[in-house]
């Protein structure tokens, strides 16, 4: 007998054990991201050279905290809670061994607590690649790799419930779009943690004296197998969340499931490949490996990144006009909530994720074109855009969806929410275009100081150059104020936010579920098929504001492209 | 239950088309998720790895 | 509201794509396939391309040729480094280590050298300023390419990947005449 309830405000079926998985594992996120931007407040205010916070001991330790935190423990514990809604929520679907699911995820705190106090005891400062021969604490490996198994537990907890939903037809047909985006990254996750194990337990054992040699070139091919692959989680996670947002907001429906999971399965097939980005200028690996794997063998990954920055929009656009808003290209854009903001949130990570995040990345995995940009602080300034605009900034969006589902709460200072995607959206945006030029310039990434105090020889950046990272780190505060207003709002709804279920309390944050009253033992319903519609088929364009934003991400990169092609053709002839 | 669908051609006993078939299973989509990284990526690196010449 | 129900179509596969999505596929597959094109195009007719050749060696080893080509063609110091003067066409060599690019090498404009890299401790991140050119340098790994400095000047070699407490304080330094 399982207990579940049925949010009467959204109908989002609630199996009692996994929503008390669900919100232990977002409420560890919001912690862990709280640290991230704690630290990355101390980077920022140390990278920005005329205030220099840090001295370079402190700096590289809390450079290291915030990778590892903002990068692992805050996406991966909120995708735990995806996979679980997922999963067990969309299919209306009991969770498989919820009791595995707390298992999973005692072990991810341990890990993440672990490893965080092998950092901060300060002999750790490896950053967030621990490039062998460089040698952490045991403890932050040992933490890294229980955080690791926690999550792939986690994973098989998704799979296990994908099949006891099939067994017992708690739905017919194929899983809703957004539990395939949720297969596509509990795939990936399974790769990003099997690389992980395959690097890090000899390492852990090499740290402790039991192995003599951890060889650095292969490190860097298999440790780079966990660490692009978990950022290919979140790819393929806040797209899911972009649909359902859609889905939510807008009842938008996919314009075709065909192109849509067709793009997922490109992912499953290729998006991995891309672990190659970090390699393209190493000794020792071949140019044809280089060029395969890094073009995700012929950018059919980026196909997909491509063809869901159109049915996304699209969808919404569709949407959009059957209420009536279809005057001209952008009517429906214009008309959009966007005092919501989980439509704000949402729309601002496909944007900036496309534009800025998606163009980059694909510049600087070219092979040739990253000699010129390998190591700089273009690399961070391109993460920024997809994983903290783009992910963090979905994931954001989803929270004040899931605010009122999940905890039964309203949105606390909901005029603080209206405004946070555009702080921390806009203030990420900053410090990613800004960092993005000083990268061109050359300023390295991972380095105290840009005026190289104590070195015998010398070296001066251009003017230029600071005033990119001064003006970058001013955008990296904002999108610390954003977060901090996120965790506000966060907080604050779940201490203070106005009960919609008498019984929602605190303790929810440690995963209580609300009074047993809103629990039932009885046949939740099977997950009904989506309402039939008349399908347009080939008969013209449904979208075409959609399709000239998409037409101007085209020419932008493009353009982008090229230039950079001819940048690196100004440079010493190499070969 | 039955299908809601205004498709006439998708009838119930119309056998799932192969692709379709493809993404409604999980556990192939991992196996294919995982064999591909690890063949292209891994496997075909540490190879060259580890028969890079040793210098002269 | 399909994007999170079952979809409504029990065979989607079959359902007729939207014309928009169509163009804009092929539009989308035609601009990755000149992006994939771009990089054997670079191999053939570009002049800025890694050349592929690479050695397993050691530091000790590595080191050996480093001192064997000072010895031989060191023409100043500069700061306490050697700073060397190759003939031209000649295998040049720069090693890394904590906290150190070692050592100063001098080229003519114009000429070719066949420059070896590699670390003798951690890895670390030769990248030479203005021009922005980036290379990882990997312990136990010697990397081997040709490079034709086209301009005269002073060139900063920086470290761009994290080596520990002096990081920053790794510098070393090329002319070109």
């Amino acid at each position: 007998m399982s207990l579940f309830r049925t949010c009467p405000d959204s109908g989002f079926y609630f199996h009692k054990s996994a929503e008390s998985l669900m919100k232990v594992n977002a409420v560890a996120a919001a912690v862990a991201l709280l640290v991230a931007g704690v630290l990355g407040l101390g980077v920022v205010l140390t990278r920005w050279q005329e205030v220099h916070l840090l001295d370079a001991a402190t700096f590289y330790m809390v450079l290291t905290g915030h990778g590892i935190n903002a990068l692992i423990f805050w996406i991966i514990f909120f995708e735990m809670a995806i996979l679980y809604f997922a999963s067990s929520t969309l299919l209306r679907c009991r969770l498989a061994a919820p009791k595995w699911g707390w298992f999973a995820f005692i072990l991810m705190i341990v890990g993440a607590v672990m490893n965080n106090i092998a950092v901060f005891q300060g002999n750790s400062s490896v950053m967030m690649t621990s490039y062998a021969p460089m040698q952490a604490a045991p403890m932050f490996y040992l933490g890294l790799i229980l955080f690791a198994v926690g999550a792939l537990i986690g994973c098989f907890i998704f799979f296990g419930t994908l099949v006891i939903a099939k067994n017992e037809n708690t739905y017919e047909g194929s899983v809703p779009l957004v539990t395939f985006g949720a297969v596509t990254a509990a795939v990936i996750a399974v790769f990003t943690i099997a690389s992980g194990a395959i690097i890090l337990v000899p390492t852990l054992l090499w740290s402790v004296g039991y192995i003599g040699h951890i060889d650095a070139e292969m490190y860097r091919v298999i440790w780079w197998g966990m660490g692009h692959s978990s950022q290919q989680i979140n790819v393929s996670a806040h797209v899911a969340v972009w649909y359902l947002i859609a889905g939510v907001v807008f009842g938008a429906r996919p314009m075709s499931e065909k192109v849509s999971r067709t793009a997922y399965l490109l992912y499953i097939f290729f998006l991995q490949l891309a672990c190659a980005h970090h390699i393209l200028v190493d000794p020792g690996i071949s140019s044809e490996w280089k060029v395969f794997n890094t073009s995700y063998a012929m950018y059919l990954a980026v196909l997909a990144s491509m063809i869901h920055g159109l049915t996304v929009p699209g969808a919404i656009e569709v949407a959009q006009r059957e209420k009536g808003f279809t005057q001209g290209l952008f009517e429906w854009l214009r008309k959009a909530p966007w005092g919501n903001p989980v439509f704000s949130g949402m729309f601002i990570s496909l944007v900036v994720f496309g534009f800025v995040g998606g163009i980059t990345g694909v510049v600087m995995g070219t092979e040739q074109i990253n000699l010129i940009i390998h190591n700089t602080i273009y690399v961070p300034a391109h993460f920024h855009a997809t994983v903290a605009v783009g992910t963090t900034l979905a994931f954001m969006a989803l929270t004040y969806l899931l605010i009122p589902v999940l905890f039964r709460r309203k949105v606390f200072m909901p005029w603080m929410a209206k405004m946070q995607p555009y702080v921390f959206g806009g203030g990420m945006t900053i410090l990613a275009l800004f960092m993005l030029g000083a990268g061109t310039l050359g300023v390295s990434r991972r380095h105290w100081d840009m005026d190289f105090t104590g070195a015998l020889l010398t070296f001066e950046y251009a003017g230029i150059a600071y005033t990119m990272m001064a003006i970058g780190a001013i955008g990296g505060v904002l999108g610390v104020v954003g977060g901090a207003m996120y965790l506000l709002v966060t907080v604050g709804s779940l201490l203070f936010g106005e009960k919609l279920e008498p019984s929602a309390g605190f303790l929810q944050s440690f995963g209580k579920g609300l009074d047993a009253s809103c629990y039932s033992s009885g046949d939740p319903g099977r997950a009904e098929a989506a309402p039939a519609v008349e399908h347009h088929g080939s008969a013209g364009f449904e979208a075409p504001g959609t399709f000239a934003l998409a037409l101007l991400l085209l020419v932008t990169f493009i353009v982008y492209y090229f230039i950079n092609w001819k940048y690196l053709a100004s440079v010493w002839q190499l070969g | 239950m039955t299908e809601p669908t205004n498709n006439p051609d998708s009838e119930q006993n119309e056998r799932i088309p192969a692709m379709q078939a493809l993404m409604d299973n999980p556990f192939l989509l991992l196996f294919i998720g995982v064999a591909m990284p690890t063949v292209f990526y891994i496997i075909w690196g540490i190879m060259e790895i580890v028969t890079l010449p040793v210098a002269p | 509201m399909t994007s999170f129900l079952p979809p409504s179509d029990r065979i989607w596969w079959k359902v007729p794509v939207g014309r928009e999505e169509v163009v804009w596929i092929a539009i989308a597959l035609t601009w990755c396939l000149i992006m994939f094109l771009m990089m054997p195009y670079w191999h053939i007719y570009g002049k800025q391309n890694l050349s592929n050749e690479a050695y397993q060696t050691t530091p000790a080893k590595f080191g050996a040729k480093v001192e064997e080509m000072i010895k031989a063609h060191k023409v100043r110091d500069e700061s306490g480094m050697p700073v060397v003067a190759p003939p031209a066409g000649s295998d040049v060599y720069m090693l890394g280590r904590l906290w150190q690019w070692w050592p100063i090498l001098e080229l003519e404009k114009d000429k070719s050298y066949r420059l070896h890299l590699s670390s003798m401790d951690w890895q670390h991140g030769f990248s030479i300023q203005p021009i922005n050119v980036n290379l990882q340098i990997v312990p136990g790994y010697e990397m081997v390419l040709t490079v034709t400095p086209d301009k005269a000047g002073e060139y900063g070699v920086i470290c761009n990947e994290y080596c520990g407490i002096g990081h920053h304080t790794m510098l070393g330094k090329i002319y070109v005449k």
